[in-house]
């Protein structure tokens, strides 16, 4: 239920960026979304990716700062209203969320969210209550 | 017109008569009333009587600030604490300050210095003096101010800050001198006109200076703002404060007191005394400190020094302006800065790596100071109100020991040059 989620630390400076994610390309690592949070001097950049382990490594090995984390994935309806139903379960059950990040997805005329809370357990039980569909890393992966 | 003209400008004979004997008296005062020298000359195996000449100075020891931090906070008294009625203290404090203590006489004697450096400015009684150091433990303010008084000037004791209200005291008092920190004469200047006045219209006299590093085109720069000479003054707490050497009407170099402070230009690394004109540390010993004398000060300070007589008619040597450090201080608006300061802080903030360096820049007038701290994987945070948070307690840590605040900036990990013999730790893309 739990999606494994890689942060990496970034400088605000030109080719970061691109470095991080170069080092992914060599080591064949696809990515399934990518979520970038900025300050005027540094970005974190949030990654989901299949083999987040392998990820890591290799990030490491060039002596990038990264975080392993988890996030929950919620499949929603793409249709006005569909990420506000998940919210009103979280309000109404007194959830803060950290962050959310979203993307539509092609297939299936759903889009996928994915967020970040401190009670991630206790989340996932509320969603699950409330009717929303979580997705496993399996089928966040198979995207 | 010359305060002291009898001292200011005695030859050089008369001079050398008075201060191997100013010399041999504190030098068999320290002996017998501060343990720390007896231990030292014995270590040495020099007695005060050894010293029959002014050249056999340079058989005595060294003092360095670190001598006088460990003796924190008296132990270089050489009177009875009754006898001390001030104290004061250095600006950079790597680990603890040094104190410096004064008795009635040292006062007198500081009063009479800076009296002489401020009539070189041309201040006579009739003068408004400014005064924007700060007062406090720091010698700045209570030093211009002793002086300024023994000519019987009228001081404003604004201290530092308070910008425009300097500018509307500058106007309705009708200040006739200014004393600043060049950087803060820079910023009254450009306050001032923002307010709508014109500095150039002002009546000011004189301008007195010190506390920072200032090239040529900065005192101009000033001098055109203000339509008013401005002059250098020396000191450092260690010694009495300011008032060591100031430059008068000349500004070719700055009259050091010979007859209370004995200077010595040397090779920092071999400890050699080098001949006049040639550059290097200066090294001074005091001559009539009753509460703290020094032997042999290592000011770190970088001069040269020039005995011939001066156009103004004063015979008391000059030191050039200070153009450099033998160590790795950096002054940050007129704070004195240690790159070990910086890294006692990081040290004190758990996962933080020392891996450090400061980069100090003058982007508009005023110093400022970043100091980029690499992240390590423990520190990292996805959170990004955590990773702020760390800046600003970073950010604080160091406020904490080194009195400014600065910029701090997260790298990635083993981004900022290594060590190879001594890492780059200081970046000073200022001009001086």
């Amino acid at each position: 239920m739990k999606i494994k989620q890689i942060s990496i630390f970034l400088e605000n400076k030109k080719g970061r960026l691109w470095k991080a994610l170069n080092i992914l390309k060599d080591a064949n690592i696809n990515l399934r979304a990518l979520y970038l949070a900025d300050t005027s001097e540094f970005g974190i950049l949030r990654l989901i990716v299949p083999e987040p382990e392998k990820a890591k490594r290799v990030l490491e090995e060039s002596d990038f700062a990264v975080k392993m984390n988890e996030v929950i994935a919620v499949e929603l309806e793409d249709k006005p209203g569909g990420l506000a139903s998940i919210l009103k379960i979280l309000k109404d059950s007194d959830i803060n969320l950290e962050y959310i990040y979203a993307f539509v997805h092609e297939k299936k005329d759903k889009a996928i969210l994915f967020l970040k809370a401190d009670k991630i357990d206790e989340t996932i039980k509320v969603l699950q209550e409330g009717g929303a569909t979580i997705l496993t890393e399996k089928e966040v992966y198979k995207l | 017109m010359i305060w002291d003209e009898e001292m200011e400008c005695i030859t050089r004979d008369d001079l050398e008569e008075i201060q191997i004997k100013r010399l041999q008296d504190t030098l068999k005062r320290v002996y017998e009333n501060v343990p720390y020298y007896k231990r030292k000359f014995e270590e040495n195996n020099i007695y005060p009587e050894d010293i029959e000449s002014l050249d056999d100075i340079k058989r005595l020891p060294y003092t360095t600030k670190d001598d006088l931090r460990k003796v924190y906070p008296f132990g270089m008294f050489a009177a009875p604490k009754k006898k001390i009625i001030e104290v004061h203290t250095s600006s950079g404090t790597t680990g603890k300050p040094v104190v410096s203590g004064y008795t009635k006489k040292d006062i007198k004697i500081w009063s009479e210095v800076m009296a002489r450096g401020l009539t070189m400015m041309g201040v006579t009684e009739d003068d408004i003096i400014q005064n924007t150091h700060g007062y406090g433990l720091f010698t700045g303010g209570f030093g211009v101010h002793y002086g300024a008084q023994r000519i019987g000037a009228t001081v404003i004791p604004i201290s530092t800050g308070q910008t425009r209200r300097q500018i509307e005291i500058m106007k309705d008092f009708g200040t006739t001198v200014m004393i600043f920190t060049p950087s803060y004469g820079l910023y009254l200047s450009e306050v001032a006109e923002e307010e709508g006045y014109k500095p150039s219209e002002f009546q000011l006299k004189a301008i007195g200076f010190g506390a920072e590093m200032w090239t040529e085109e900065m005192r101009k720069e000033l001098e055109k703002r203000f339509n008013a000479p401005a002059f250098n003054i020396y000191g450092l707490t260690e010694i009495i404060g300011p008032g060591v050497a100031m430059e008068c009407q000349e500004k070719n170099g700055l009259h050091i007191f010979e007859d209370h402070f004995y200077p010595e230009i040397i090779n920092s690394k071999t400890g050699e005394t080098l001949p006049p004109g040639k550059r290097g540390e200066l090294v001074i010993t005091t001559l009539t400190r009753v509460g703290m004398p020094i032997i042999r000060f290592r000011t770190k300070d970088i001069t040269s020094i020039d005995y011939d007589e001066c156009n103004c008619g004063r015979t008391l040597a000059r030191i050039s302006r200070i153009t450099g450090r033998a160590d790795d201080m950096v002054k940050v608006r007129g704070v004195s800065v240690f790159p070990s300061q910086v890294e006692k802080a990081l040290l004190k903030i758990d996962g933080i790596q020392p891996h450090y360096q400061i980069i100090i820049t003058r982007p508009h007038l005023m110093d400022e100071m970043e100091v980029k701290v690499e992240t390590s994987p423990e520190l990292f945070s996805d959170d990004i109100g955590e990773m702020i948070g760390l800046q600003k307690k970073i950010g604080e840590y160091i406020e904490n020991e080194i009195g400014l605040r600065v910029k701090v900036t997260l790298v990635e990990p083993k981004t900022l040059p290594r060590s190879e013999g001594k890492a780059v730790r200081v970046i000073d893309k200022r001009k001086f």
